[in-house]
């Protein structure tokens, strides 16, 4: 139970996986200007990472074993895609006011490198089934974390007066840059 | 070789029809035609065309109920729009339901205003803010000139003003074609 538990502090705060691992910054610089986008994006990538670590280790395991190894990022694309897809009908169906709002940034989740990128650190750090869903589902509320924490700050620098070269996409740079120094401070907190 | 193939293969094989049993479960029931009828309209939500918002009367023009020149702010071009779209006629705007005007904008006289909220309870987009024995006041960047708030207004103190061409406004004009008479 610790582990799983180390496991989600580790994943959301200490290695984030926008703010220390650099991975996922698409759809952090792209759907953070409106607090509700930002939200349903997360809530999507969420589903999404905790379904792909899953099916990604499964396939990693018991299809690819140590031999078929050069398959492995060959084999987590399609099955990523295949669930982006479901997810796409799934949302569309189940709520159509998100499924406009989120529009393209939907089937872009496929190209979210952060989706990729737990899986593949997952089969790098050896973990068993519970693991990798505990560490998807981390990764994925650690990527909601600060998409929506990006998201607020981005909807008051709106309102503020910010000197004409650093409006817009710079001063969002900048933020970026600020809130990932903020993270460095959970460094050391677990291991 | 032939396990990594085999491999690949029954992965596709998984994906494939776990999407195609969704895309039957998960199927969502709409009229795709609607949609795209509802998409060529100007979303004034005036109800000139007779039915009470742009959605509706695509409804309608999808079922074959209404014709496809019942909306005077979507003009001529709007209708030659929708008979490509539905690969019919172009047929003139029909006059009952009003003529195009120019694109405006509805502005409240806030000297004049009484505060009755008679025009937030006509304006079918909200675009109008205020409360009871408060001025209220438009909003301009939500207004789409549908002029539904002006025959309820006791005091008329709305007016419409027409959008100037500015520089967020300005449009290349339309190729405009000559046709020479031969012989």
């Amino acid at each position: 139970m610790e582990t799983y538990f180390l496991i989600l502090i580790s994943t959301v705060f200490v290695n984030n996986i926008v703010m220390a691992k650099i991975l996922g910054l698409c759809p952090f610089m792209g759907v953070s200007k409106k607090l509700e986008a930002a939200i349903g994006m997360g809530l999507a990538t969420t589903f999404v990472l905790t379904l792909a670590s899953g099916a990604s280790y499964l396939v990693n395991e018991y299809l690819l074993g140590t031999e078929l190894f050069y398959l492995r990022t060959l084999s987590f694309i399609v099955v990523i895609a295949g669930i982006v897809q479901f997810t796409e009908m799934f949302i569309h169906k189940s709520s159509p006011v998100l499924y406009q709002v989120l529009g393209i940034y939907l089937p872009l989740i496929t190209t979210n490198c952060a989706v990729l990128g737990i899986p593949l650190l997952n089969v790098q750090e050896q973990h068993d089934f519970v693991e990798s869903l505990f560490f998807g589902a981390g990764g994925a509320i650690g990527f909601t974390l600060v998409l929506i924490l990006f998201a607020g700050i981005r909807e008051r620098l709106e309102t503020c007066d910010v000197p004409a070269p650093f409006k817009g996409t710079s001063i969002a740079m900048v933020t970026a840059g600020l809130m990932s120094l903020a993270f460095m401070g959970f460094a050391g907190l677990v291991k | 070789m032939l396990a990594a193939i085999g491999v690949m293969t029954a992965i596709a094989v998984v994906v494939g029809v776990v999407l195609g049993w969704s895309a039957i479960r998960l199927k969502v029931e709409g009229n795709p035609l609607a949609e795209k009828i509802d998409a060529i309209l100007p979303q004034t939500q005036c109800g000139q065309c007779g039915y009470p918002g742009c959605k509706p009367y695509a409804a309608a023009i999808a079922a074959g109920d209404a014709d496809i020149n019942q909306c005077p702010p979507g003009g001529e071009d709007g209708v030659k729009k929708l008979a490509e779209l539905l690969g019919v006629e172009v047929k003139p705007l029909d006059e009952t339901h009003g003529t195009p005007k120019p694109k405006s904008v509805a502005v409240i006289d806030e000297q004049t205003c009484i505060g009755c909220t008679l025009c937030i309870q006509a304006c079918p987009v909200d675009a109008i803010v205020g409360a009871a024995k408060q001025m209220h006041t438009i909003v301009a960047a939500e207004c789409t000139g549908c002029e539904l708030c002006l025959p309820p207004c006791p005091v008329d103190c709305i007016s419409m003003i027409p959008v100037a061409c500015d520089l967020p406004h300005w449009k290349w004009k339309p190729p405009v074609f000559t046709l020479k008479l031969v012989a």
